[in-house]
């Protein structure tokens, strides 16, 4: 078996057979993080460009720690020292960059679908870090691969997400993933945060949050971003805290296993309690040690796979 | 010199519908005549009887006629464009008048309305006798001076007058001054004028002018940051969606206004379901409203944009299916009056770029003919109607005469109506390339343009 794609650009271009082998693969490349000595030659003399138009910490530092754990040399280019500033073109950009004989490109950049345009002018591989609203794939996949580690399975579950689903690239590639593979997805926000015909991308939707969460395998909250305030999508943090905020009282709906997870950065206290994100069913710092793993997986695959190891 | 164009159905919708042969002398339509008659001495010319008008100046030795067989073909009167965007001055780099002028006659079109949103803007005399003198010029530059049957290849130019300085929706333009200087209309074409008084007051002041005003209607509070229509292609690709009502909300105020005012406003680019009821609803009430679509609208919809494709985001933008066949249903029942293009030129720096950050708009004037054609294909227009919405129905808003009739200015479009062919954006005389419609195959081309009695384009 062979991983069929060049680049990783979102969830909707993958199979399930993809996707079942990026997290089997993924599942075996975690162990490499718990040797004393966490590197392996893998992808040794491959050079691998984190290309971030936008701000980003968690999700930066773990391609860096995957690439380097696979041996792989990083350059980072970053929204504030690129010549993007100077008014560069994002096509001259990537064309730069490919003139440089990089094997990866990692990209993360606020226009949707921006990493497709790149991916089609290179002919590194392009792995997407999040493109606008449009898709996070290795969240998504980080987020599949901790449900399946935890409940051996992810068909059948009921998977509840809840916030912003119109401006979350997470909840889109998380929505189109987990159905893909089998689980039933049910979402709910206040109708600002939904977007039109949501359900054509494969998920249910709720009318409030304690039906959202009934009986939930997996309660996933999504991060409320402050900054988008401007464009009035709820009154107050208090009022959405009261209304959609995820606490201890009301995950008692969900199933006595449930799983509590979150993308981050977390607002505590708006979107998810102290209890609840400190509390036993969460996993959303496993979800971060998973990050890692999933991106070995996904840098060995577009890299070439088993052609490559050594 | 005399063209005679030979052996075609003539159809001028509501005047002749036949087989016709058409003198034309000066720039003029000089004669149309049964086929196949000799041309008589002058002297026996009054006797004839199957003649409808006698030609004027006919003696065979006065001089010497071209003969143009365009037996097949159908005539019509030129078609008029009332909603295109030139460029020049400001933006040469994606179309100037010439090449805009060009683009035109070869999609068949005797005449165009230049929106004023150039920079500088078209919102003074100034600028509107500068584009009126350019197109003048490039009209009197002929093409070859061998054939005196050629023209320079441009078609007739109407420039459409700013509603408000520098289209800011603040202070009203010089109307009179302009309507002096060439202006047909008024627009602020490409932004919307925002304060409903501000164009309360255009539409009268623009009512004592004859000069009717073009809505770009769109809230732009509603449409901020959206990059294509808002529905479920958005909501899969993850862009920020326009809403229809961004779009009618605004047609509904200014039915409403020229209603107030009695002034008549013309709807720009209807795209969606809810305008085409908001104007038929404003017609039944007898309100001075016309409109017209784009063939983008009734030809495609938001699925075009695919995956991110830049030539498929234009403003408004593509709706959904069930928009697209209620355009179609407008212009059947004629709450659409026109088809125009919206020809919006732009280079690849503003359309090779991420989706959100590209430029609205497409060029439509080598297709628009086209693509329009496949309504009578399907059945939905008659030839006639079709012609009326290109050509009759522009002419009469902006109050040219473009009647296939002795004395009239020799505009005329000549078309292959059985002719297959497919959309090559490399073969556009056009400037600029961004077209959602590269190899759509389409029945019905321009086989030649007469602008003011001289052949402005012709099929290889």
């Amino acid at each position: 078996m062979r991983f069929e794609h060049k680049d990783l650009l979102d969830i909707d271009s993958l199979s399930v057979r993809d996707i079942s082998m990026i997290l089997d693969t993924a599942e075996g490349m975690k162990e490499i993080s718990n040797r004393p000595v966490k590197k392996v030659p893998t992808l040794r003399g491959k050079t691998i460009v984190l290309f971030f138009q936008e701000p980003s910490t968690r999700t930066k530092l773990s391609f860096d720690i995957a690439a380097k754990r696979l041996s792989a040399d990083t350059i980072s280019i970053s929204s504030g020292s690129s010549s993007i500033v100077k008014g560069e073109t994002l096509i001259d950009t990537a064309k730069n960059l490919e003139s440089m004989n990089p094997d990866i490109i990692v990209i993360r950049h606020p226009s949707s679908g921006a990493a497709e345009l790149i991916s089609r002018r290179v002919k590194a591989s392009v792995v997407n870090a999040g493109d606008g609203l449009h898709a996070h794939p290795t969240q998504a996949l980080l987020d599949m691969m901790s449900v399946r580690e935890k409940k051996g399975r992810i068909e059948g579950l009921n998977i509840s997400i809840i916030g912003d689903i119109a401006h979350s690239r997470v909840a889109r590639s998380n929505i189109e993933g987990f159905t893909k593979m089998g689980a039933i997805v049910t979402v709910a926000a206040p109708p600002t945060m939904i977007p039109k015909g949501v359900e054509t991308l494969g998920c249910r939707l709720a009318p409030d949050i304690d039906s959202c969460i009934e009986n939930a395998d997996v309660v996933m909250m999504l991060r409320i971003q402050k900054e988008r305030q401007e464009t009035i999508l709820f009154p107050t943090e208090r009022e959405y805290s009261m209304l959609f905020g995820l606490n201890s009282d009301r995950l008692k709906g969900a199933k006595r296993d449930v799983l509590v997870m979150h993308p981050g950065p977390m607002n505590r206290g708006v979107e998810i309690s102290n209890d609840v994100a400190d509390g036993e069913h969460s996993v959303i710092l496993e979800q971060v040690t998973n990050g890692v793993a999933l991106r070995m997986a996904v840098f060995y695959l577009v890299a070439g796979g088993m052609k490559n190891a050594d | 010199m005399r063209i005679r164009l030979k052996g075609a159905r003539v159809l001028d919708p509501g005047n002749i519908d036949g087989f016709k042969d058409i003198i034309i002398s000066d720039g003029v339509i000089d004669a149309l005549m049964d086929p196949c008659i000799e041309l008589p001495p002058v002297s026996q010319s009054s006797s004839e009887s199957n003649r409808e008008v006698q030609p004027s100046v006919y003696t065979p030795e006065n001089d010497s006629i071209t003969d143009i067989d365009i037996t097949g073909m159908v005539v019509v009167p030129g078609l008029i464009d009332m909603h295109v965007h030139l460029r020049e001055p400001g933006h040469e780099y994606k179309e100037t008048i010439k090449t805009g002028l060009k683009a035109a006659a070869k999609g068949g079109f005797t005449a165009v309305c230049a929106m004023p949103n150039t920079s500088p803007v078209n919102d003074n005399n100034s600028i509107t006798a500068f584009m009126v003198s350019r197109a003048k010029e490039l009209v009197n530059s002929s093409l070859s001076s061998n054939d005196s049957t050629r023209g320079s290849g441009v078609c007739r130019l109407y420039p459409v007058g700013a509603i408000t300085k520098e289209l800011k929706g603040e202070s009203l333009c010089e109307y009179g001054d302009m309507k002096r200087a060439g202006i047909v209309a008024i627009s602020d074409d490409g932004r919307p004028v925002e304060n409903a008084r501000v164009m309360r007051r255009a539409m009268e002041y623009a009512k004592g002018l004859e000069l009717p005003v073009i809505s770009h209607s769109e809230d732009i509070n509603l449409a901020r940051d959206g990059a294509m229509n808002e529905g479920i292609t958005a909501t899969r690709l993850g862009l920020k969606g326009i809403p229809n009502a961004a779009e009618s909300t605004v047609i509904m105020r200014d039915i409403a206004l020229a209603e107030l005012t009695g002034a008549s406003v013309h709807i720009a680019h209807v795209s969606c379901e809810e305008s085409v009821d908001a104007i038929r609803n404003g017609k039944k009430r007898g309100v001075k409203v016309t409109a017209e679509t784009a063939p983008h609208y009734f030809t495609l919809t938001d699925e075009a944009v695919a995956r991110y494709d830049t030539n498929a985001k234009m403003n408004p933008p593509l709706r959904t299916e069930r928009d697209r066949q209620a355009v179609i249903d407008g212009l059947v029942d004629g709450t659409i009056d026109i088809i125009a293009t919206d020809h919006a030129p732009h280079s690849p720096l503003e359309k090779d770029v991420e989706f959100d950050r590209a430029a609205f708009g497409i060029v439509g004037l080598e297709t628009s003919l086209g693509l329009s054609m496949q309504l009578v294909q399907d059945g939905r227009l008659s030839f006639g109607d079709l012609i009326n919405k290109m050509s009759k129905k522009p002419a009469l808003i902006l109050g040219i005469n473009n009647d296939l009739k002795v004395g009239n200015p020799a505009d005329i479009t000549v078309i292959d109506t059985n002719s297959f062919w497919s959309v090559n954006p490399k073969t556009f005389l056009s400037k600029s390339r961004n077209t959602p419609f590269t190899g759509f195959s389409l029945k019905g081309e321009v086989y030649m343009t007469i602008v003011g009695g001289k052949i402005a384009y012709q099929r290889d």
